[in-house]
């Protein structure tokens, strides 16, 4: 075997602390550990998940601003929208953000209690919001836009009902993490998990800014 | 899995097994899997190496169903009104043999290297997330196992791999076959997307110390190419199979035509998604044989930045060309100029590749091993299928093709041709690595000469047979068209079917193959000269991959450890300083003393068991689906409370003494 002195490059290092700048291997949530990037796997993940949650909305949009004037002779958005009332809900859903911002301030500065509170008020709020859109889809539906009224109502109720579906996993992850928080049970770096919910629920909310301009806002 | 303990003070014992100490199985919220042996090992494990081997397994059985197929089809279509199978039944078989191919054999294949080979190339000990990628895995199984069983349900889907809508809404395909294919892919797609949120994590994330982006070896390169496609891809696709299910299910009216609906929307979702597909099944094979060429022609990879950032181009390329697809369905002269020249763009940098490919070659020692062999077949045979793909991006021409067998020739030139040739190298080049034995070369040898000669007797007329205008997806063909002499159709058909059995059996010697190399004697540590990191250690890799993570210095890491240059006036003459074995012993005999390797766990299994019952109820029942979901919530609340990985507190260490278990981590 050779002589590890005649090695020009590999240089041993007798010391079997893992190096500097390497992960070992592990998918220890939020535990202090170094990655080449420097920044959390985690955290690297929710971006990425977000990224490609971009190009399913995407998708969903196109779809719905292909087919937004296609109502043949059903009722049309022109006729349905509430825009006071829309607006509401979306500057609920906008305050929701804020108060994920002092949730996540808290966790930073190691304030529980605090954390706890405003991550139950984010969930009140998003649970207010998907209240006022389970209305709006009942008034909608009694107006006579069914799911399969036409093109229109067909793209309207999924590409709406899939942002729903995501403020109420949104609702779920807050008042679990809530439960988690409370119980003492959250894996590895607390404010870390807080952040990566916040992430989540502030692309929500950013959908949904760019889906009631192109949906409510715009004429059709 | 485990605390790996090794003794700090006797570097004498190295190589020898370590102590593996398995934790207590209460930690945690609830009870864990700690076995370490039998079938609990595999379907609990959250290794990458074990896991990448269950992809590979289940994506071979998948190659033999979707070959089985195919060649039901040739045997269809071997002589003029053929009998074997029914309109239906054909149209369900050219729809199976597709989607299995894709989605069940070369992508799950793929995803096994990338899982097996990624981490060891980069110097990390797992991916970033072991449970993420035990629910890829089993994700990708349910959902395959899930489309397949409709063929005993009533009939598979019929509509084509693209499964244009209309055409595929209840009114043209009753049965639950389409169902079932829009529920599989959705199960697929999860898997998939949770594999390229992990692998890039890795890839960017868990480098070893001095392994910077340029240093990765080129397969991990492409790999990573291929997760970021695949991370903008699926959610398109999962947007179309939504809204087909919703059509299907829910009369929703996305592609009711009468109501006023475009048919062009599937199309363009589709494509969106599946021309990124194509290069999502064909990169990863580039990048084996870029490991593959170096190795058996004794030279660097010719130009290394050229192969990097062309991969990377055709990625981005790759979502800007698909609308040449769809040339026929008029799109007006303005997107089909546009799209036909980013098609022919596109050429470019796949042609860059396969000048390095050649340079590499050139002047170099060539071992024409079995793996060189199909790394050599691929690029011959993807570079024909390339061609006739340039020819597609005439739009004139292509308008000519559209629907006939000359498109069946091309993309079989470039997916057999290219993606499984690849993955066939792969499998030669690095089976030592994984299993620790070499297969016989001999064997290995029939292996490749039946398959390509079997290929391009398969292929190859069917390029005459397209161009004489036969179409596509017809379950039968007359003799009274079938034209005179050389253009005679019945001839080329018989000799494509005979091609298709020639090319089962040559599949087949693959596993002969296996069965006569089981009992091999264990291979030698390094038995290709290879160059890329996962050869510094042992093959097949212990539990913790590597004894001590390996600095890296250098691209091609390995060769640099035991070459040295010895060359004068800027002249390289690289020399053998020392032989792979004792690079290996040298990190055994700095190994270190406490790994901490994650935990197995019986979550991931668990969610996506639900997600499968999800799917059968939403095709047959709603109490299944909320049976379904609940095993779900609970698995993703179990998950949620259970560390990832035990903490060492939670250790009981062996007490080979008979005295009391200590919270003290053992020493051998």
């Amino acid at each position: 075997m050779s002589d590890t002195t005649t090695e020009p490059r590999a240089t041993p290092e007798p010391e079997a602390a893992i190096p500097p700048g390497y992960d070992d291997g592990q998918d220890h949530i939020g535990l202090a550990h170094h990655t080449t990037t420097g920044l959390s796997n985690t955290k690297l993940a929710m971006w990425l998940f977000l990224g490609s949650e971009c190009l399913l909305f995407g998708g969903l949009i196109s779809t719905y601003m292909l087919y937004r004037n296609r109502q043949g002779d059903a009722i049309g958005p022109d006729q349905l929208w509430d825009i006071p009332f829309t607006s509401a809900t979306s500057f609920i859903l906008l305050m929701s953000s804020l108060t994920m911002v002092l949730a996540v301030s808290a966790a930073k500065r190691k304030d529980e209690r605090g954390t706890r509170l405003w991550l139950t008020v984010t969930a009140l709020l998003g649970g207010l919001f998907l209240a006022g859109q389970v209305y709006e889809f009942t008034v909608f539906y009694r107006e006579g836009l069914g799911y399969t009224t036409s093109l229109f109502s067909s793209s309207f109720y999924t590409l709406t009902g899939f942002h729903g579906v995501h403020v109420a996993v949104g609702i779920i992850m807050l008042l679990s993490l809530v439960g988690m928080l409370a119980k003492g049970r959250i894996v590895g770096d607390k404010a870390e998990t807080v952040e990566m919910v916040g992430l989540y629920w502030h692309f929500v909310d950013v959908v949904w800014i760019v889906i009631f301009t192109l949906v409510y806002l715009i004429p059709a | 899995m485990a605390i790996i303990e090794r003794p700090t003070d006797s570097p004498a014992l190295a190589g020898a097994g370590a102590a593996v100490v398995t934790p207590s199985s209460s930690y945690g919220y609830f009870r864990r899997p700690v076995q370490s042996s039998g079938w609990k090992s595999w379907v609990f494990t959250v290794d990458h190496k074990k896991i990448g081997i269950m992809y590979g397994v289940v994506a071979m059985v998948f190659f033999f169903i979707g070959g089985f197929e195919a060649l039901l089809i040739r045997a269809q279509l071997a002589q003029a009104d053929g009998t074997i199978l029914s309109a239906d039944k054909y149209n369900q078989m050219f729809t199976m043999h597709a989607t299995t191919m894709v989605f069940l054999f070369v992508m799950p294949m793929a995803a096994a290297f990338a899982n097996y080979m990624m981490p060891l190339q980069i110097g990390a000990r797992d991916v970033a997330f072991p449970r993420l990628n035990a629910l890829s895995l089993w994700t990708f199984v349910f959902g395959g196992i899930f489309i397949n069983t409709s063929w005993f349900l009533g009939g598979a889907a019929d509509g084509g791999w693209f499964m244009y809508a209309p055409n595929s809404s209840v009114p043209f395909s009753p049965t639950n076959g389409v169902d079932f294919w829009t529920l599989g892919l959705l199960m697929t797609g999860v898997a998939s997307q949770v594999g390229a949120v992990n692998l890039i994590v890795t890839a960017l994330n868990m480098r070893a110390p001095g392994m910077t982006l340029m240093r990765m070896p080129i397969f991990t390169w492409m790999a990573l190419v291929v997760q970021f496609l695949l991370l903008f891809a699926i959610p398109i696709i999962t947007v179309a199979l939504f809204l087909l299910l919703f059509q299907r299910n829910f009369d929703a009216t996305f592609f009711s035509v009468a109501d006023g609906a475009d048919p062009l929307l599937w199309q363009h979702l589709f494509w969106l998604f599946g021309h990124p597909e194509v290069y999502i099944l064909v990169l990863p094979a580039f990048g084996i044989i870029s490991e593959v060429l170096p190795t058996f022609s004794r030279k660097p990879l010719f130009g290394y930045p050229f192969v990097v950032f062309s991969g990377a181009a055709i990625g981005l390329v790759g979502f800007g060309v698909w609308a040449h697809h769809m040339f026929a369905a008029g799109l007006g002269p303005i997107s089909v100029a546009v799209f036909s020249v980013a098609t022919m763009a596109i050429a470019v940098p796949t042609g860059v590749k396969i000048i390095n490919w050649t340079l590499t070659m050139w002047g170099g020692k060539l071992w024409f091993s079995t793996a060189m062999l199909f790394a050599v077949g691929l690029i011959v045979q993807f570079t024909i299928g390339g061609l006739s793909g340039v020819t597609h991006a005439v739009a004139p021409s292509d308008t000519q093709q559209t629907d006939t067998y000359y498109i069946v020739a091309h993309f079989h030139y470039v997916i057999f041709g290219g993606a499984v040739l690849g993955l066939f190298s792969g499998i030669y080049y690095w089976w030592p690595k994984v299993f620790g034995k070499m297969l016989n070369e001999t064997w290995g040898r029939w292996n490749f000469w039946l398959m390509i000669i079997g290929m391009n007797l398969t292929f190859g007329p069917m390029h005459i047979i397209g161009l004489q205008g036969q179409p596509r997806r017809m379950y039968v063909w007359t003799e009274n068209r079938a034209g005179e002499g050389f253009f005679n159709l019945g001839f080329w058909n018989l000799v494509s079917s005979v091609g298709a059995f020639l090319l089962g059996l040559g599949a087949l010697l693959f596993l002969v193959n296996v069965w006569v190399s089981r009992k091999n004697p264990p291979a030698p540590a390094d038995p290709w000269d290879a160059r890329s990191l996962e050869w510094i250690t042992t093959s097949p890799p212990k539990e913790h991959n590597f004894d001590r993570i390996p600095t890296v210095h250098a691209l091609d890491e390995f060769f640099h450890r035991k070459y040295e240059d010895v060359g004068e006036d800027g002249q390289h003459d690289y020399k053998q300083v020392r032989t792979g074995e004792q690079v290996i012993e040298n990190e055994e005999a700095n190994a270190e003393a406490h790994i901490h390797l994650p935990s197995p766990s019986y979550w991931p299994i668990i969610l996506s068991f639900g997600l499968l019952v999800i799917c059968y109820g939403v095709i047959y029942s709603t109490l299944l689906v909320a049976a379904g979901a609940a095993i779900a919530i609970l698995a993703l609340f179990g998950w949620a409370l259970e560390p990832p990985t035990a903490d060492d507190s939670e250790f009981e260490p062996p007490s080979s003494d008979g005295g009391q278990p200590s919270k003290e981590l053992a020493h051998v």
